[in-house]
């Protein structure tokens, strides 16, 4: 239910844009008396599984991304407990969450700053291709590895479009985060600092930093909560998926590219 | 040698039997026992000994799949709050040292554990408890990366320092 109303907001002419947005947001006052509001921003009580009426999803405007800034790769690295790859004894090879991507037109000298990272798609190729069942959805679109179960084959790397999975070749000596397990033979992607979303933050570490350097260009929130930043700001901008012709139905979107 | 051997799997059945059984141990021969110290956190744990010593794993495996998969974070079997009160003074670890809580009895058990692959074996906490802290992570993976062995706690604290 929720996916067909995520497509729906891909507009297809603005007269039917503002129709659609419209009949969410009745919708949402109708349904959901503030109940949704107070979920998102307490956050759900730990003895609640993930619910499907949220929809974690990230807002990119690449015209405030600055040129020459990293600072959601390192608040992530940080976060999570990954080596930056300037760091790594195997740079090829080490493990990537978020990457800074900056992009030239060769015709146009024209330059676009984003972070690429898991899309978090939500209809994941990673999941559908592997194996063990250990690539999975959480029920709030939060792609994640379950690395109990994977057994390091690598074929969700290969299916992925985004280049978003990286394995762990190392062992990591203990250097790990307590929230944020991670380990030699798995593979491993940005989960949305889903230890940061369950307790509550409704924010990443990305975003986090992006702000702090006042270049706002990350928002993150329920894109399912019609009144929330993330949804009201999807409604004005212009946004594009990336790849958008696969139909992955992407929870990351991206303004200025 | 073949009865010897069989002599002294009997010798460490009835040991490990005997220390399983009470909580002092028998003095008789065979390996030595496990150091269990008393955790440095609460009063007791969230079942009695006896049913954790035989059933930690399964209350783990059930709490680990139901937390991974559908992201409940109660803190009862949960492995970080195992952690928290069980680390040790000496080494802010559960399985630094041989002496440290969770390697002490696997060892003893001949038990592998997995679990310190992936999750750490120290709790959230101060510097003095959890040497990695946002401002010393970036050594301590510089470290590890170089090292090819396992990095003492020791080592990562004095870089913390
Ligand atoms: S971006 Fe790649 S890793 Fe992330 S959900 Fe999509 S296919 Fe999977
Ligand atoms: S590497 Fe792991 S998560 Fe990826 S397809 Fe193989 S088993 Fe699944």
């Amino acid at each position: 239910m929720s996916d067909t109303k995520m497509s729906d907001n891909t507009p297809d002419s603005p007269e039917r844009r503002r129709f659609i947005s419209t009949a969410t947001v009745a919708a949402g006052v109708t349904l959901v008396p503030g109940v949704m509001l107070v979920e998102v921003a307490q956050g759900r009580p730990e003895d609640q599984p993930a619910s499907s009426a949220v929809r974690w999803g990230m807002l990119i405007d690449a015209t405030k991304c600055a040129s020459g800034c990293d600072d959601c790769v390192s608040a992530c690295s940080t976060e999570n407990g990954w080596t930056p790859v300037a760091e790594s004894k195997h740079p090829t090879q080490a493990p990537q969450w978020i990457r800074k991507l900056e992009l030239q037109d060769p015709l146009t000298q024209g330059q676009t700053n984003l972070p690429m990272l898991c899309q978090h798609c939500a209809e994941p190729p990673c999941v559908d291709v592997c194996p063990t069942g250990a690539s999975f959805k959480r029920d709030d679109g939060i792609v994640l590895v379950n690395r109990h179960i994977c057994i390091g084959c690598r074929y969700c790397m290969m299916a992925c479009p985004y280049k978003a999975r990286s394995l762990v070749h190392e062992p990591l000596n203990d250097t790990q985060k307590p929230d944020v397990p991670r380990g030699i033979g798995c593979v491993e992607a940005c989960t949305f600092c889903v230890q940061k979303v369950d307790r509550g933050d409704g924010t990443t570490a990305c975003a986090e930093a992006c702000a702090k350097s006042g270049n706002n260009a990350i928002l993150f929130g329920d894109m399912n909560d019609p009144e929330s930043e993330i949804s009201k700001r999807l409604r004005e901008l212009p946004t594009k998926q990336v790849r958008a012709d696969l139909n992955l139905n992407l929870g990351v979107r991206y303004h200025g590219i | 040698m073949k009865r010897l051997l069989a002599l002294g799997a009997v010798v460490l059945t009835t040991a490990a039997l005997a220390w399983a059984g009470s909580e002092e141990p028998a003095q008789s021969g065979g390996a030595p026992k496990p150091v269990i110290t008393k955790a440095t956190k609460g009063e007791h744990c969230v079942e009695p000994n006896d049913f954790m010593r035989r059933n930690h794993m399964k209350v783990l495996l059930h709490h680990r799949d139901e937390t991974v998969i559908e992201g409940i974070r109660t803190k009862k079997y949960s492995l970080k709050e195992c952690i928290n009160c069980h680390a040790s003074e000496k080494t802010g670890s559960v399985a630094a040292s041989k002496d440290d809580f969770c390697v002490s009895c696997h060892s003893y058990a001949a038990v592998k554990i997995d679990c310190f692959d992936c999750h750490s074996t120290k709790p959230q906490g101060s510097m003095a408890m959890h040497p990695l802290n946002a401002e010393t992570a970036h050594y301590a993976h510089k470290l590890a990366a170089q090292a090819g062995r396992p990095v003492s706690t020791e080592e990562m604290a004095g870089i913390a320092q």
